[in-house]
């Protein structure tokens, strides 16, 4: 089965390869998938004040597929809000890099690593907030 | 050099020009049926397919009598299960075999189990070898035939075949080998090995796709086969159907050539999966060999690559045609049920690529393969986060992963 041309050119130049600081608070990481089933994806953000998604980064163990459809997502959440972000379905993933149904799985992964980083983002706001509604109530 | 690279002899192999020469006529000039008695045409074709079965006799020490002509190893492993289980079936209803067999002997296998037999799958050890202990073991009054494989497709790991073939010949069972990737291309004796039944394959020895053999042992003891293709009693009545001359033809002189050239051919091949090898664990950190570590076909190297998947990692280096027991490249998203059996976790099977070299390997393609394939590894390693993690120090194997 031969890949398509774009599921080659995001394997052979990936977008946003990398590492955020996963102890920054402004970072959300995500990591799905189990190297039993051959692909784990890591998916991180990065918001500013305003939750907007201004960095991106992946690294990814998995098919071309799968390799393909990380880097394509820190693509389109750049730019985004998180809550823009949640809207992305599989099946624009799917249909932009012209997945075959075996590769469906994939798009589906990346999906959820956008959910799992977002989760984890707002999950460390909510955190921070509490503590700081905390130390003022203690003041 | 030119591009791509084929490493994946143990698929499939060229035709050797020399064996599309001698098949050549056979299509068009002497096309003659080689069962039409009457006439020079039949008898023409009749002389050519006894020629080759004595060249293919004479690669395993078997008299040209006891060859019989099939579509591939597929039928010949076929009629070699099937064709004993059910001649035999009044002696007993046991079957030995393994779990790393090809699909050819194992799905046999389990259709007999559905049918009333019973058939032990014997384990392998973590290379992959079957020892004739655990065929002793295995076998009862009811076993009637051992079925063992001489060397793996997938790993290249070599089982004792002779000490298994002797055991068999104390207990007075039939003892078939799939010898598909070892044929003309080791050294293999019927008689000393004590084999009955051996099967082979032309598209596996620089010969054509689509012919195979059978080998059937005439004496101590006289085996047969109830056949699997009815109709006209061809092949001693084991294997009936109109013979493919050309192919037949092709595969004898395929064998003939393979054997010429066999020890140099082992010394050469061996050298050069070697420096493949070398090269490959003098760069990389965390790879690991599939299969036994000496007793192994010299053309097949199978290494695991930590850390990065399989189907990714071919392509990587496209122009070099290998193969991988990752889930993704097969149609049943399940790694390599070999690999498995060898005791390797899903994440190494997941990694594993099978390089096979032959006849038309250069030194300069290895060299080129050992430079793509460590950049290859290199870069996605960069991209994985298993390897992050493991760089980090954690334990991969106590993460708690979010499968889906
Ligand atoms: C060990 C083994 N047995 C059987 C086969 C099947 O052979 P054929 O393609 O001739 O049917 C193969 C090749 O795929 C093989 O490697």
């Amino acid at each position: 089965m031969a890949y398509s041309s774009k599921v080659v050119d995001h394997y052979e130049h990936p977008r946003n390869v990398g590492s955020l600081d996963k102890n920054d608070v402004n970072v959300g990481t995500g990591i799905v998938g189990a190297p039993e089933c051959g692909d784990v994806m890591k998916l991180q953000i990065k918001c500013d004040a305003a939750g907007r998604i201004v960095d991106a980064k992946f690294k990814t163990f998995g098919c071309g597929s799968a390799i393909a459809s990380s880097s394509l997502a820190t693509e389109w959440v750049k730019g985004k809000t998180v809550d823009e972000a949640l809207q992305i379905k599989n099946t624009e993933i799917v249909k932009e890099l012209s997945l075959p149904p075996v590769k469906i799985h994939c798009s589906v992964l990346a999906e959820d690593a956008i959910r799992a980083a977002i989760e984890d983002y707002r999950s460390k706001q909510s955190r921070l907030a509490g503590a700081e509604t905390a130390a003022a109530g203690s003041r | 050099m030119k591009l791509p690279i084929y490493m994946d002899y143990n698929a499939t192999t060229p035709v050797d020009p020399r064996v599309l020469e001698a098949m050549m006529p056979y299509f068009t000039q002497d096309f003659g049926n080689a069962a039409s008695r009457n006439h020079e045409f039949g008898w023409t074709a009749e002389d050519a397919v006894e020629k080759a079965r004595e060249q293919v006799g004479a690669a395993i020490g078997a008299s040209s009598k006891e060859i019989i002509w099939t579509s591939g190893a597929t039928e010949s492993n076929n009629i070699a299960i099937k064709g004993v289980a059910n001649m035999y079936r009044e002696k007993g209803n046991h079957i030995i075999t393994d779990v790393i067999e090809h699909k050819a002997v194992i799905d046999p296998a389990k259709y007999l189990e559905q049918n009333g037999f019973r058939v032990t799958f014997l384990p392998v050890d973590k290379h992959g070898m079957v020892h004739p202990e655990q065929v002793r073991e295995a076998m009862t009054d009811e076993t009637i035939l051992v079925s063992i494989m001489h060397g793996n497709n997938e790993v290249g790991t070599i089982n004792p075949i002779g000490e298994i073939g002797k055991l068999c010949k104390e207990k007075d069972v039939i003892f078939h080998v799939d010898a598909c990737q070892t044929f003309a291309k080791q050294p293999i004796d019927v008689e000393t090995m004590g084999i009955d039944l051996l099967s082979c394959s032309g598209h596996k020895i620089y010969g054509p796709k689509g012919v195979g053999a059978l080998y059937v042992r005439r004496k101590r003891p006289r085996v047969r086969c109830e056949p699997v293709i009815h109709g006209g009693g061809h092949e001693r009545g084991m294997r009936s159907g109109t013979l493919n001359v050309p192919g037949i033809v092709g595969m004898g002189k395929a064998a003939e050539l393979c054997v010429q050239s066999q020890a140099e051919e082992i010394a050469r091949v061996t050298r050069l999966r070697d420096r493949l090898k070398d090269g490959l664990f003098n760069r990389l950190p965390e790879i690991y060999l599939n299969g036994h570590p000496t007793e192994r076909i010299p053309n097949n190297l199978n290494v695991s690559f930590l850390y990065v998947e399989g189907e990714s990692l071919m392509m990587g280096f496209s122009d070099i045609a290998v193969s991988s027991g990752s889930a993704c490249t097969s149609a049943s998203l399940e790694p390599s049920y070999v690999l498995k059996a060898l005791g390797l976790g899903d994440d190494l099977a997941h990694s594993s690529i099978r390089f096979s070299i032959g006849r038309f390997t250069t030194q300069e393609e290895i060299d080129y393969a050992v430079e793509r394939v460590c950049a290859a590894v290199e870069k996605l390693r960069e991209m994985s986060p298993l390897y992050e993690m493991a760089q980090e120090g954690i334990d991969l194997s106590k993460v708690q992963w979010a499968a889906h």
